[in-house]
């Protein structure tokens, strides 16, 4: 199956300009309808949630956009997303530090080495003593194998590697290994930054998007805030955009102050989000308005 | 610039306002709010930015009126004065701790306040009486 494999050269630039033009539906629940790539991929969108979680239904954030946007997430060719995952494969095949090698001198065929990778992270490393995530992986080995400096937070390849690694587990479904190491304890870690209120407005994760889900707060349609889709390619900012400036972004909008990128705070909080997403596809590069 | 909590001579201070059975009778100023900024502080959205929360039919000339909270349109007939203070001053000692409503003449805030907001509130005496004047004529 060539899932990964989809012609990623054309540019999408007529296709923004529909998608600018935003409709706000009258009715707020999430659209439905069910995302096909290209007509032959089917994603799990909608799935029973694992034991624990609070909701109901788990719903990829995918269903809450509207028609323009959901439809260039349907089409390989037109979802601008691909455009960066294309650039993470130059990046996975160039050849930078001191010891002379690209990520493919050790890990060959992305699409056979690094099926899987994307849905299962992040994952307990027992090296570095917590959880790990791609973007840290891939440092890991661009210091270790490489001899080359690691990326800095959402520089250089980071985001575009990123996504071309989570890219090769499009369509299966998101599934984390609690069991090993101290994963428990990270998830209850994140649990506790979930539902912590911050800032002077005194919201937290599950304030939005636990208790107001499917809701407009202005002209924003609210999702779960799952993570399935990262990194997700927004049209509001033309670009790829990590999950981890998605949280910063969110807990400053509670006028607080944010927690460093890959800091154990926000660790704790991507694998807590990654779990309360089990079950739903990997849908990297997702599109977000 | 827009942070408006400097504490003006005759206004009750926040830690001051004693809500009571939902209302606050007092005027947090000593004086009447002033309606027409009342409701420029309601639309601003780096002040009061209830649309992003309420629809509200006497601002439809704004796009995007958010519906995470009730329509306000009836507002001033459903409350008293008091009771509006009281909403606008803290929506958690009125409505229930989970609510998303800020508290907006409060310092009973979230973990981590941002620094330069560390000791003020989101809007100041002066303002949470113009809104109660503009909520009054949303009859
Ligand atoms: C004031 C409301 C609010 C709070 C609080 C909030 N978010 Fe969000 N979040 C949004 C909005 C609005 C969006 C964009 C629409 C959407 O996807 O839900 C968003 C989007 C997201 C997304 C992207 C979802 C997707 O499918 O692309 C994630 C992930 C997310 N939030 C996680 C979080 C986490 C974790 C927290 C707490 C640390 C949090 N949010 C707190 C409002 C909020
Ligand atoms: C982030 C969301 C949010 C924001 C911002 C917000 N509110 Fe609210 N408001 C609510 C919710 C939700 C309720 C309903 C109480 C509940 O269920 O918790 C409410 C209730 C009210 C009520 C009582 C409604 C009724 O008639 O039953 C009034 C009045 C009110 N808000 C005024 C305001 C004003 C004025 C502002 C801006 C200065 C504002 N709110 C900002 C969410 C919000």
């Amino acid at each position: 199956m060539n899932r990964f494999l989809a012609p990623v050269a054309v540019a999408a630039t007529s296709v923004l300009a529909v998608a600018a033009v935003t409709s706000m539906a009258v009715l707020a629940a999430p659209a439905d309808d069910s995302l096909v790539i290209d007509g032959e991929l089917e994603m799990s969108t909608r799935v029973a949630p694992i034991e624990g979680h609070p909701l109901p239904e788990v719903i990829s954030g995918w269903h809450y956009r509207t028609e323009d946007t959901r439809a260039l997430q349907q089409d390989s060719f037109d979802n601008p997303g691909m455009l960066g995952v294309e650039e993470g494969e130059e990046y996975w095949n160039k050849v930078e530090g001191t010891m002379g090698k690209s990520c493919a001198s050790c890990h060959g065929d992305a699409s056979e080495s690094m099926v899987g990778v994307g849905a299962s992270y992040p994952k307990w490393s027992e090296k570095l003593g917590k959880p790990i995530n791609v973007e840290l992986q891939i440092n890991h080995c661009r210091v270790e194998n490489m001899g080359a400096e690691p990326y800095k937070f959402d520089k250089g390849g980071q985001k575009p590697l990123t996504a071309f690694i989570k890219h090769q587990s499009q369509g299966l479904p998101v599934e984390l290994n609690l069991e090993e190491g101290e994963m428990q304890q990270w998830w209850e870690r994140g649990k506790e930054t979930y539902y912590r209120r911050t800032g002077q407005l005194n919201l937290s994760c599950a304030t939005c998007h636990e208790d107001n889900n499917g809701k407009y707060i202005r002209a924003d349609h609210l999702s779960q805030g799952n993570v399935n889709g990262f990194p997700t390619y927004r049209l509001k900012q033309s670009n790829l955009i990590s999950l981890h400036n998605r949280f910063r972004g969110c807990i400053r909008d509670t006028r607080a102050e944010y927690p460093a990128a890959f800091s154990d705070e926000l660790m704790g909080l991507e694998v807590y989000t990654t779990w309360r997403g089990t079950g739903l596809s990997v849908e990297t590069p997702a599109v977000r308005q | 610039m827009l942070i408006a909590s400097t504490l003006v001579a005759g206004t009750v201070a926040p830690g001051d306002v004693k809500i009571e059975n939902i209302a606050v009778s007092e005027s947090l100023t000593g004086m009447a709010g002033n309606a027409s900024e009342g409701r420029k502080t309601f639309a601003n959205r780096k002040l009061g930015n209830c649309l992003a929360c309420h629809a509200n039919a006497d601002l439809s000339e704004q796009l995007f009126h958010g519906e995470v909270g009730p329509s306000l349109d009836g507002a001033g007939a459903r409350w008293s004065e008091p009771q509006l203070r009281a909403i606008m001053v803290n929506a958690k000692a009125v409505f229930s701790d989970r609510t998303i409503m800020p508290a907006f003449y409060s310092l009973e805030v979230g973990e981590n306040v941002r620094k330069d907001l560390i000791g003020k509130t989101i809007l100041s005496a002066e303002q949470i009486e113009d809104l109660v004047a503009y909520l009054l004529t949303l009859k």
